[in-house]
């Protein structure tokens, strides 16, 4: 009997709601559209006459501008929201600003906020398609789905393979997501990070706590450091970014000793060079950093391109 | 006139009855029952029923004065009566709280001219419950609070609240407790555990009410003043006060109906209803907090009513109020502990009335002739869907929506006269 698949997510608000299916399509299609991003002209009619808004509560430079530009290269109009320019800061509600974009009849939101859960919040009150640019300590899909397609470029599969992710674990959504997507796929994850930077039952996500980085990185197929986010200490986490660097920063003599010599090297970004990552490693052999950015284009895209596809089919019945 | 409540199973902790009978109501009291029905009674057959004293829920938020668009006294009392309650004790965060004399005699009026229950004012611990220096608990006391205490916030400083438990006993007032360790739970909106991480919520440990019930058992034992604590979430808060209660500590307690219902699962997809402080934990703190009810670690089953509007409710979940409602659904709720063997009839009416008497030191919880008419007739069977159109709370910010329920009040009488009437 021939399955038929469809992609039915009318929303993306975290990799939790995906099937592996749905991944893998997504990564498919992100891989045809990849591209168009190298042709002298960047652009493809698809998505003309759309409507997409970026809807940043949080300060974001490369996501909102991947997701620009991806939408761009379908041919979408954009529209940007900043916090600091949208009715936020004049007491209205998310769902009063929320519902004043969808009279103006928007087809897709994409939304990063600092709550968690705020993008799902929209899907409630609205009816434009809504992608999650990042939501609190929650998800950010988009950025998991580049790694799984920066990953299975280098190494053809993800199933299989051992995936480290060193540091703040529990204030990350890049951790969350991409714990979700390479287990989802059947790799390995193993965390490493001081118990302050660990979520209460990690494991309940698929990784495995190790007690050290070594350990952690130890055969590792894939080693992705997580940015120290400054803006959040308002805990006492770590005592100084030196001590950190020092027990827990990605360093070129760890991984020679430890992970695999064809190791992948990949860090969300922006780097605190020398503070989770020496600049030798994010610079060296096996660093697919600038990779990942490329990627975000074609999987946004990819993106875009999925959720209309479900509202095309759905106008047209 | 004489009202009679005929044929129904009557149930009276503070008298041992458990028995079938009729109960006799004369100018607002319990009267013994006579031989002959006088000409211009009001008669109910209570046949299936059960005839027990007043519910008492020693733990409300009626939001008035400040914030009459939650709730006011008259509607937080007809909810109160609806779920069959003839008595309720409100904190007093209100605003401004009510940390003196003329906040209180003001509930007390709106309670005297539009209420459908007895309402028994709380006093703040500390002046506007800022945590810092007493609140004048003579005044509260002399004009009809029964008991302090800060809800809503912990008082931080040990040695005010060593001070408040002292002179609250000097005045003859219950301190009550919200016991929450602030450093621990700041910006928390959950159970800290496999669900807040799921979610990506800054979760809220049970350490955080653990360490402020030791604390309290710790100043209790010092103070030798009695001390109640308030909405217990936690098997590890249970057990603290069961070995507080077994070496004589005088320490009362109480916990809610969605403790011992509900686990963080409710919280779901970010269901901004099932966000109250302290939050639902997991299962087995709920079935240590349902053994606690059997064993007597619990005193009352009280409900923390926090009614709150869609404007606190329909945000982000780490933006929402804490809260939720309870009165309509608490006696449901008790009666499934019955159903579910938990504890017996007389139990239940014990933790939802005449325990909760004792604590406050105010009348009712009793059946015994000659005490203000204050009784509840329950339908242990009837069922009902809970629906939020049928909701008399102002607020409409319940996890139980469109849940069937089983057992419901069906007439509420208050000093003789009906505030709640399903039978006729």
């Amino acid at each position: 009997m021939k399955e038929t698949y469809r992609f039915q997510h009318k929303h993306i608000l975290g990799i939790e709601q995906l099937s592996v299916k749905d991944i893998f399509h997504i990564l498919d299609t992100a891989i045809s559209f990849k591209e168009i991003s190298s042709r002298p002209i960047k652009k493809v009619p698809t998505l003309k006459g759309k409507t997409i808004i970026n809807f940043f509560f949080e300060p974001s430079t490369r996501t909102r501008l991947s997701f620009e530009i991806a939408a761009k290269r379908m041919s979408a109009d954009t529209f940007n929201i900043a916090a600091s320019t949208s009715s936020a800061q004049k007491g209205e509600t998310l769902i009063d600003t929320a519902c004043n974009l969808e009279a103006m009849n928007p087809d897709i939101i994409i939304i990063r906020h600092g709550s968690s859960g705020a993008p799902g919040l929209l899907t409630r009150h609205v009816d434009a398609a809504i992608i999650n640019a990042g939501d609190g300590t929650h998800e950010h899909p988009s950025q998991a789905l580049l790694d799984l397609m920066t990953v299975r470029e280098h190494k053809g599969t993800i199933e299989g393979l051992k995936i480290a992710i060193v540091g703040d674990i529990a204030h990350s959504r890049v951790a969350h997501s991409n714990i979700l997507g390479f287990t989802k796929l059947g790799a390995e994850v193993n965390v490493a990070g001081p118990a302050t930077f660990m979520p209460p039952y990690l494991d309940s996500l698929g990784a495995q706590v190790c007690d050290s980085v070594a350990e952690a990185v130890t055969d590792a197929d894939v080693v992705m450091a997580l940015r120290i986010q400054k803006e959040r200490q308002e805990d006492p986490l770590i005592p100084s970014l030196r001590e950190y660097a020092q027990f827990y920063g990605i360093n070129h003599f760890l991984l020679q000793k430890h992970a695999r010599p064809d190791v992948l090297i990949m860090h969300p970004g922006p780097i605190n060079r020398g503070v989770e990552m020496n600049p030798d490693v994010a610079d060296g052999k096996g660093s697919v950093i600038l990779e990942q950015v490329t990627n975000g284009v074609a999987v946004r895209m990819a993106l875009l391109y999925l959720v209309m596809g479900q509202e095309g089919s759905r106008a047209e019945a | 006139m004489i009202t009679i409540l005929q044929n129904g199973r009557l149930i009276d902790p503070v008298t041992g009855v458990d028995e079938t009978g009729d109960l006799w109501i004369k100018d607002g009291f319990i009267i013994p029952a006579q031989e002959k029905i006088p000409e211009n009674s009001q008669y109910f057959d209570l046949q299936g029923k059960w005839i027990v004293p007043g519910l008492i829920d020693m733990h409300v938020h009626l939001r008035e004065p400040g914030e009459e668009y939650k709730e006011t006294v008259e509607s937080g009392t007809r909810a109160a009566a609806a779920g069959g309650f003839t008595a309720v004790a409100c904190m007093p965060n209100t605003i401004p709280v009510n940390d003196c004399a003329s906040v209180t005699q003001l509930i007390l009026a709106a309670a005297e001219s539009k209420g459908y229950a007895k309402v028994y004012p709380v006093g703040a611990i500390s002046k506007g419950s800022q945590g810092t220096g007493l609140a004048e608990y003579g005044e509260l006391k002399a004009a009809g609070a029964v008991a302090v205490t800060d809800d809503g916030l912990p008082v931080l400083d040990s040695q005010l609240m060593r001070r408040a438990m002292e002179y609250a006993g000097s005045h003859e007032l219950l301190l009550m407790s919200h016991s929450e360790e602030i450093a621990l739970s700041r910006n928390g909106s959950m159970n800290e555990g496999v669900v807040s991480t799921r979610l990506g919520l800054r979760g809220i440990p049970v350490a955080a009410e653990a360490i402020m019930v030791y604390r309290e058992i710790a100043l209790a034992e010092l103070t030798g003043q009695r001390t109640h604590i308030a909405h217990v979430s936690t098997a590890a808060a249970t057990e603290l006060i069961a070995q507080a209660k077994a070496r004589g500590v005088q320490i009362t307690a109480e916990t809610t109906p969605h403790y011992f219902t509900l686990t963080e699962e409710a919280v779901g997809d970010y269901n901004t209803n099932a966000k109250m402080n302290p939050p639902l934990r997991t299962e087995e703190d709920r079935q240590a907090i349902r053994k606690g009810l059997q064993d007597g670690t619990f005193d009352a089953i009280a409900t923390d009513h926090a009614p709150h509007s869609v404007i606190e409710k329909e945000l982000e979940f780490d933006q929402a109020a804490n809260g939720i409602i309870g009165l309509e659904t608490s006696l449901p709720l008790s009666l499934g502990l019955v159903r579910d063997g938990v504890i017996d009839a007389m139990r239940m009416v014990e933790l939802m009335s005449s325990s909760p008497a004792r604590i406050l030191k105010v009348d009712g919880g009793t059946l015994a002739v000659g005490t203000a008419a204050d009784v509840t007739v329950i339908d242990p069977d009837k069922e009902f869907v809970f629906t939020k159109e049928s909701i008399l709370s102002k607020g409409k910010n319940s996890p139980f929506i469109d849940w069937t329920l089983q057992g419901k009040a069906v007439l509420t009488i208050m000093d003789g006269r009906i505030t709640h009437n399903e039978l006729s």
